[in-house]
Parts: C-alpha cells; sequence; structure tokens
C-alpha cells in the first residue's frame, strides 16, 4: 500500500475548484481554480511538522483532504495507507482534527457530556476512555470545568476542551488548525507544552497550520511553506530564516532617549521611538549575546524579541514579487 | 486483519449505524434542550397547537357546510389524521434536514464528515426537536376521533383495518424519502431549500382535502410525478369504500409499501450524487 | 436623519435582491400553496356561496394575496427577528445601543427595505399567476390599487412593531423560541392566514377582527375587494392599523427602554 513506508504520503496532490461569476446580468464566467498544485511531501510516524502559509495558499484544502473531507482532483494521497477519499469514516478513527475557530463541543452541555458522545461514537473502549480521559484532564487542567457548560468557558479553556476531545480515542495523527490563536501567553505556552509532551510520549504525528512563528519555532523541528497551492520550502526553520532572509527585532526600552545603538556586533539598528529602539538581527543567530552587550553598556528597563510574521518572511522569501497579499491564487481563464 | 473485519461489519450493518448515531446526537440536543426548560415546554405547546389551529379550520369549515367535496367531516378528518400523523412522523426524524443548507454555508459539515459515522444520520439528528412530537400527537388524536366516528360508516375488515396503519408508516417513509431528497438538493442550492417544503408542508395540507376537490391535473400529477397521492389518498378511498380517482387502476391503493420503497431509493442515490458534489467542489 | 434611515432602507432592499435562488424558492412555494388552498376555498364557497361575504372571486383573491403578503406583512415571521434575537443573545447587540442611531428605528428602515423587497419580488408574481389561473376580483381602478397598496404598508409597519416587541423579550428569556413560536402561532391564526376572519364564527371572530393581526392581512385584503368603500370607511380601516401601529411601536420602545437599562447595568 505505502510506497516508502511513510505515515503521511502526498505525491502530485492537486485540487482544481470551479468558480462561476456573475459578470453581467445574465453573463456568467467560469475559471479553474488551483488550489492546491501539485503538492508532493512525506511525514513519518512521531514528527511534528508546521504547515504554514499565507491565507488561500492552500493550507486547509490540504488539510481537507488529508482528513478525506474533499476528494482531490489528482495525484496521489495515503494516510496511514489510507486512501482518506475512499475510506473516510475508517480513517477517522484514526485521526484526530481541531479547528481553531470551530468547536465541536457541544454549546449548552457540560464538557463531560461531549466527551461522552466521542467515546460512543468512536466506540473507544471503557478502560482506554477513562484511562485517556483521566491523562488529558490532568495534563491540560480540566478538572474543574468537567461540569460547567461549554457556553461560559474561556476561549481557552475550550479549546483546552477542544483538544481533548479529539485525543480521546488515540488518534495516531494530529491536525491542529490555529491551535493558539486568540489564547493570552500564558495559555499559548500551556498549550505548546502539551503537544510537545503528547508528540514525545505518545508518538504521535503532528500536523499544525498557524500564524504564529512561536509556534513553529517551539514544536517544529521542520516546516513546510505553501503559497498558491506549491510546496515553496520543506526543512528546518533556521533554514527558512535564511531563504527567507528573515530577521528577527530586539526590542530594547532604555531609560531615557539616547543615541541609536550601533555599536553592537550583529545587530542593526532600525528605528527609535523615544527611548525605545527596535535593533534586527539574523533570525538564525540567537539573541543571547546580544542581549548581554547591550545590558552591559546601556541602562536597560526591558526588552522583547520579535518574531517576523510568515507573511513577511514568505514575501521576502520571493523576493516580495508574489507578496501573497494581492493575488492569492494562480487563476487561469477557462 | 482484525481491523478488517471489523470495518467490515460495520459496513454490514448500514442501518443499524445509522441509527445508533441517530440516537447518540438526538439524545445530545434532547438534553441541550432540556437546559431551557421554560422554553422548551412553550414550544412544546405551542407546536401541538400550531397543529390543533391547522385542524381548527377544518372544524370552522364544516361550521359553514355540511361536506366537502362529497365528503363527510369524519371522512375528512380520516384524510387529516392519516396524513397529519405521517407527515408529524416523517418531521419529527427529519425535520432539521431543511436547516442543513446552513451548515453548509457555515462549513460546519465538515466538522460532521470527519467523524467515523454516517453523514445523513448525523444531520437528519441534528437539532432533534422533541417539540415536533405535538404534531404528532394531534394527528393521532384526530385520527381516533375519525375513526370512531368511522366506525359504522365503513365496512371494516381485518384488510381495511390493517391498512390503517400501513397507510400511516408508508406515508411518514414517503414523506421522509422528500426530505432527504429535498436535503439533497441543498448540496447544489443551498438557497432553494424553500421548494421543498412545497412538496413536504404543502403536501400535507393537499392531503388534508379529499381529491375530488382539486382539478384533475392536479391529482394527476401526485399519483404520478410525486407521488404523494400513495401517503394517504389511494389506501384510504378504498377503506372509505369510494373509487380511485380517474385513470389511477385500484389496485394502486396497496401499492404504498412499493412505492415508498421506490422513493427511498431515488432519495438514496440523490443523497449519495449530493454528498459526492460537495466532497468534490467544498461549497 | 431621515436621510439615515433612507440609506439604511435602501441597504436592506439591496441586501435582500441579491438572495435570488431563494426569491425564486419562496415563489415557487407560495405558489403551490396558492393552489392547494384556492381549490379548497372553491369547494367550500361552492357549497356556501357568499360565505363571510365573499364571492367565490373574492375568496380567491383573499387566497393569492395572503400568499403574495406572507414575507411582505410577517404573518409567520417577520423576516428579521431571528437575526435580532441572535444579536441579542450573543450580546452583540450593545454595540447597536451605542450607535447614534435608534435601534428600533434602525431596524424599522432596514425591514421596510426588506418587506419593499419581498413585495415586489415575492408577491407581485404569485398575484399575477392567481389572477391568471383563477380570474379572481381585481381592485376598482388605480385609485384601488393604491389604496391597496397603503395598507400593505401599514400592515407591514404594524408586524414590524409586533415581531420587535417579541424579539425584545429575548433580553429577558436566555432562549427567545419560546416567544417566537407562540407568535408564529398567533399570527397564524388571527390574521387570517389560513381562513379569512369574517368567516371565523360569532365571539371568536370579533375577537381575532379587533386584534394587531387583523391588520397585517384581513385590512389590506379587504381594502383590496373595497369591502370599505371608499370614504369614511377606508379612513377607519387606516385608523385602525395605526392606532396598533402607534401601541405596538410604544411598547416596543418601552422594552427598548427597560433593556438598555438592563444591558447598562450587567455592563453588556
Amino acid at each position: 500500500m505505502s510506497l516508502t513506508g511513510s505515515f503521511i504520503e502526498l505525491d502530485g496532490l492537486e485540487k482544481t475548484f470551479t468558480v462561476r461569476r456573475r459578470t453581467g446580468l445574465l453573463r456568467r464566467e467560469k475559471r479553474e481554480v488551483r488550489a492546491v498544485d501539485g503538492i508532493s511531501f512525506t511525514v513519518d510516524r512521531g514528527e511534528m511538522v508546521g504547515y504554514i502559509g499565507p491565507n488561500g495558499a492552500g493550507k486547509s484544502t490540504t488539510i481537507k483532504m488529508l482528513t478525506g473531507i474533499l476528494t482531490p482532483s489528482g495525484g496521489r494521497l495515503r494516510v496511514a495507507g489510507i486512501d482518506p477519499a475512499r475510506e473516510r469514516t475508517r480513517l477517522a478513527r484514526r485521526i484526530g482534527v481541531v479547528f481553531g475557530q470551530r468547536t465541536t463541543l457541544w454549546w449548552d452541555l457540560p464538557l463531560r457530556d461531549s466527551y461522552r458522545l466521542v467515546h460512543r461514537m468512536y466506540r473507544i473502549p471503557d478502560d482506554r476512555y477513562r484511562e485517556n480521559l483521566a491523562r488529558c484532564v490532568d495534563l491540560l487542567d480540566l478538572g474543574d470545568l468537567l461540569d460547567v457548560p461549554v457556553r461560559q468557558l474561556s476561549l481557552g479553556q475550550r479549546m483546552r476542551g477542544d483538544i481533548a476531545a479529539a485525543l480521546l480515542h488515540d488518534p495516531e495523527v494530529l491536525y491542529l488548525d490555529e491551535p493558539t490563536i486568540g489564547l493570552d501567553v500564558v495559555s499559548k505556552s500551556r498549550m505548546r507544552e502539551f503537544l510537545r509532551e503528547l508528540n514525545a510520549t505518545r508518538g504521535t504525528t503532528v500536523l499544525l497550520t498557524t500564524h504564529d512563528l512561536t509556534d513553529i519555532e517551539q514544536l517544529c523541528s521542520r516546516v513546510m511553506v505553501i503559497d498558491h497551492g506549491r510546496l515553496m520550502y520543506d526543512g528546518g526553520l533556521a533554514g527558512l530564516h535564511e531563504a527567507g532572509g528573515g530577521e528577527r527585532m530586539l526590542v530594547v526600552d532604555l531609560e531615557r532617549e539616547l543615541p541609536p545603538i550601533e555599536d553592537v556586533p550583529g545587530a542593526r539598528f532600525v528605528r527609535a521611538d523615544g527611548p525605545r529602539q527596535h535593533l534586527a538581527f539574523p533570525a538564525s543567530a540567537s539573541a543571547a549575546p546580544l542581549v548581554a552587550a547591550v545590558a552591559a553598556a546601556y541602562p536597560l528597563v526591558d526588552l522583547s524579541v520579535r518574531e517576523p510574521d510568515i507573511e513577511s518572511v514568505i514575501a521576502k522569501m520571493y523576493g516580495g514579487a508574489s507578496g501573497g497579499t494581492h493575488e492569492r491564487r494562480r487563476e487561469s481563464l477557462r | 486483519m482484525a481491523e478488517r473485519l471489523r470495518t467490515a461489519g460495520a459496513h454490514g450493518s448500514g442501518a443499524v449505524e445509522v441509527l445508533r448515531t441517530y440516537r447518540l446526537v438526538a439524545a445530545m440536543w434532547i438534553r441541550s434542550t432540556m437546559t431551557y426548560r421554560a422554553s422548551f415546554a412553550l414550544t412544546l405547546v405551542t407546536s401541538f397547537c400550531v397543529t390543533f389551529f391547522d385542524f381548527v379550520v377544518i372544524l370552522l369549515m364544516f361550521g359553514q357546510v355540511q361536506g366537502l367535496g362529497g365528503f363527510s367531516f369524519a371522512e375528512v378528518a380520516f384524510l387529516y389524521g392519516t396524513t397529519g400523523t405521517a407527515f408529524g412522523l416523517a418531521d419529527l426524524a427529519l425535520g432539521s434536514l431543511q436547516r442543513m443548507g446552513r451548515r453548509i454555508r457555515d462549513g460546519s459539515l465538515d466538522v460532521f464528515l470527519l467523524r467515523p459515522v454516517p453523514l445523513l444520520a448525523q444531520v437528519a439528528a441534528d437539532k432533534f426537536a422533541l417539540r415536533r412530537l405535538g404534531r404528532v400527537l394531534q394527528g393521532l388524536m384526530v385520527l381516533m376521533w375519525s375513526l370512531v366516528l368511522l366506525r359504522h360508516e365503513v365496512a371494516w375488515s381485518w384488510g381495511t383495518a390493517l391498512m390503517v396503519p400501513a397507510m400511516v408508516a408508508c406515508g411518514a417513509v414517503i414523506f421522509m424519502a422528500v426530505m432527504v431528497l429535498g436535503a439533497s438538493a441543498q448540496f447544489w442550492l443551498q438557497d432553494a431549500a424553500e421548494v421543498a417544503n412545497s412538496f413536504t408542508y404543502g403536501g400535507n395540507t393537499l392531503l388534508q382535502y379529499p381529491p375530488t376537490i382539486f382539478a384533475q391535473d392536479l391529482v394527476k400529477g401526485v399519483v404520478f410525478v410525486v407521488p404523494l397521492a400513495f401517503v394517504n389518498w389511494l389506501p384510504a378511498l378504498y377503506v372509505l369504500g369510494r373509487p380511485a380517482p380517474a385513470g389511477v387502476p385500484s389496485w394502486a391503493a396497496f401499492a404504498s409499501p412499493l412505492v415508498a420503497l421506490v422513493c427511498c431509493a431515488v432519495a438514496g442515490l440523490a443523497w449519495r450524487a449530493g454528498v459526492r458534489s460537495y466532497r468534490s467542489t467544498g461549497s | 436623519m431621515l436621510r439615515l434611515y433612507a440609506t439604511v432602507a435602501a441597504g436592506g432592499f439591496r441586501r435582500h435582491s441579491t438572495y435570488r435562488v431563494a426569491t425564486l424558492a419562496g415563489l415557487f412555494t407560495n405558489t403551490v400553496f396558492g393552489f392547494v388552498l384556492s381549490y379548497t376555498y372553491i369547494a367550500l364557497w361552492a357549497e356556501r356561496p357568499a360565505l363571510g361575504g365573499y364571492s367565490m372571486a373574492d375568496a380567491l383573491a383573499y387566497v393569492w394575496i395572503g400568499q403574495a403578503l406572507i414575507t411582505v406583512c410577517g404573518m409567520m415571521g417577520g423576516g428579521f427577528e431571528d437575526e435580532l434575537i441572535e444579536r441579542i443573545r450573543t450580546g452583540d447587540i450593545a454595540v447597536d445601543l451605542y450607535r447614534p442611531a435608534d435601534l428600533q428605528g434602525w431596524w424599522c428602515a432596514a425591514n421596510a427595505g426588506r418587506a419593499a423587497y419581498q413585495l415586489l419580488g415575492r408577491g407581485a408574481v404569485p398575484l399575477l399567476i392567481g389572477a391568471v389561473a383563477f380570474g379572481f376580483t381585481l381592485p376598482a381602478g388605480p385609485a384601488g390599487w393604491a389604496a391597496f397598496l397603503l395598507a400593505v404598508a401599514l400592515g407591514s409597519f404594524v408586524s414590524f412593531a409586533l415581531w420587535y416587541l417579541v424579539a425584545m423579550s429575548a433580553f429577558w428569556l436566555l432562549d427567545g423560541q419560546g416567544v417566537v413560536q407562540v407568535a408564529w402561532l398567533a399570527g397564524l391564526f388571527f390574521s387570517g392566514m389560513l381562513l379569512p376572519l369574517n368567516v371565523f364564527p360569532g365571539a371568536l371572530g370579533e375577537l381575532a377582527r379587533a386584534l394587531p393581526w387583523a391588520a397585517l392581512l384581513q385590512v389590506p385584503a379587504d381594502v383590496y375587494l373595497g369591502r370599505y368603500g371608499d370614504g369614511w370607511g377606508l379612513v377607519r380601516a387606516y385608523g385602525f392599523q395605526l392606532g396598533w401601529l402607534a401601541l405596538l411601536l410604544a411598547a416596543g420602545r418601552a422594552a427598548q427602554a427597560a433593556a438598555t437599562r438592563k444591558v447598562v447595568v450587567q455592563g453588556g
């Protein structure tokens, strides 16, 4: 069944949509949009991969094909040896999916009731269910929330609840769509810690899409960038920064307004807003020596490191030509 | 191998899986509804009253006239009770299907597709509303009343007596098939959901009255095109000892189960085509 | 200020005019129901000519006016209350309350735009189809049509005021569905949607003709059929509609004021 023995295999995967648009009173224009335009990659069991790209790049279309919701228009696709489009319900027992902005929990009922439904829908053996629920409750800190109606949970609590719901049936792979969107800093780091733990102890394969580069940085050893329906990059995060010429920004707050900091090696002064100065440094370099050098020479009040966002990295990566903001998809008129 | 056998088993018992899923999801919705108890009680009562008022119209009509199209009050009540109960059952089971367009538009249908259970069962049980029981109860009450009134007027036999529950069951299945057909169309035309109402609610209204008052072309239409006449008209005319409408063979009174089966097959095919189209266009 | 409301109304019109398929589907459904009801009325009036003072041609006109006005005069749901209730339930209403425009006025204008579109898109065609198929009574000349349109406009505003009041209940009842159901039921029965109110017997008929729902369909239909004449009778009919309109709008305002205080106290 499998060619390479990998857990997820895509070979020239394509998805073409026909879009009809009204152009006049009666005239209609029909055109084909290639949302996914020949993507190939493999993911091994136990990998944790970031899948990123601008809005409309084809990320969610790919995820929908990987889960069997959408039928590919071309190419080959196997997940755990299964063709998702043909055996969607069989595959469903082996995968877990969390959409960041769409909860699968029951709005008016306590969290516990939603889990009970998952228990029965997925036919999870009782002891396995109890064990998994206990583990999720423990690691995701859901103990006090189990009997609270979902509508009363905060966004972060609901996200944790959703992740637990996706893990009760021991999925071999977890697809996460923006798992940290809208969460506060503490909830974000807690979420990341949980995912790392899950991957390390259970060997769950994780594929996550995100706009937050910190997610990728802290979780994924490998990142794939997709734009205009094509795979643009596949490798480590450091390599992405190099490929994109990405720079990170060290923002330092000084005690008072001072002349630009230009004498720290490895940093480039960008601008100053009063006592706050912005210093750029290569994304692949560590911030630590830089911070030490600044702290030694200047009266420091506070500092932070800003990650370049995905859009700007990708924009730089392709010379800004495809910018990714105006023309999202390659379109061919028919 | 064991995995294979298990899935084979699950496929073999498709209908059982559909019913099981339906029960699971419906139970969740009942619990959800019960969190707003006052509102639930109110909706149950109104649902009963809505359909009751529907019948009040017929009572008001018969307050003014002796018969309608040559049918007595008891006979019209019999027609009303049979179609009302059949439609009520179908509406209770699948009434939520007409809301599927909303699920498609806001993308939440995708979540259903991620689960290892049949899609149709999930969509059908979505927003399951126990208040729709009001319509069934009301239909049954009118049916009982009409049977009491008709006990001497109709030459009852085992055959005609059995035809009453069979009529209601087949009628419910025919209405359900029409609802699934309407839902399937929503995969292509989400905004056209209302068209299905003309055949379900409209059909139910039509079948409450004797076929003799309608234009004969309309009657032929619901015999040969959209076979709603098999819900109650044709078998009920037989029970009441009246001739079938012009151009319809007399054995058609017994064809309801067969027609229900054919309707289900057509609806099933349409549903599969709809799901396939949705999964290839994602819209 | 008036310009603002005109803009809002135009927006309501445009917004609903984009749902072309839905309009066509609604048209089809109204026409099917029109045919089914027409035949039952024909049977009824064949047995009892001049029932309720209507000739058969009048009764048939009544059926199709009912189908034409379903969404215009909101006999089976005002067409906006679901959205308003949803905004109240989710708390988005707080944003609307702090808008410079008045909440009731804003929704009223938007609803007027919607009703105008529904009258053109969903009302006119069934009326035409019914007239061709059954040859029912037509109003007496352009003046009759004008009198009818004014009654329809007033009916549509009364409907707005009614459904607005219903929606306000969502401020107190978390789930407004129960109240909506009751209102729906009352509207269905007392508007004369199922059977003309003048066919209702005795006290029930007296009561039904005095309730606000009579302003939605029965009054416009009787204006159409010329049953109020063209003098004081007509003025009385409009007066009936205006009276209920003023009363219901005032009740809606009072509910809105109480709700606003509640929202402010609870902080949203």
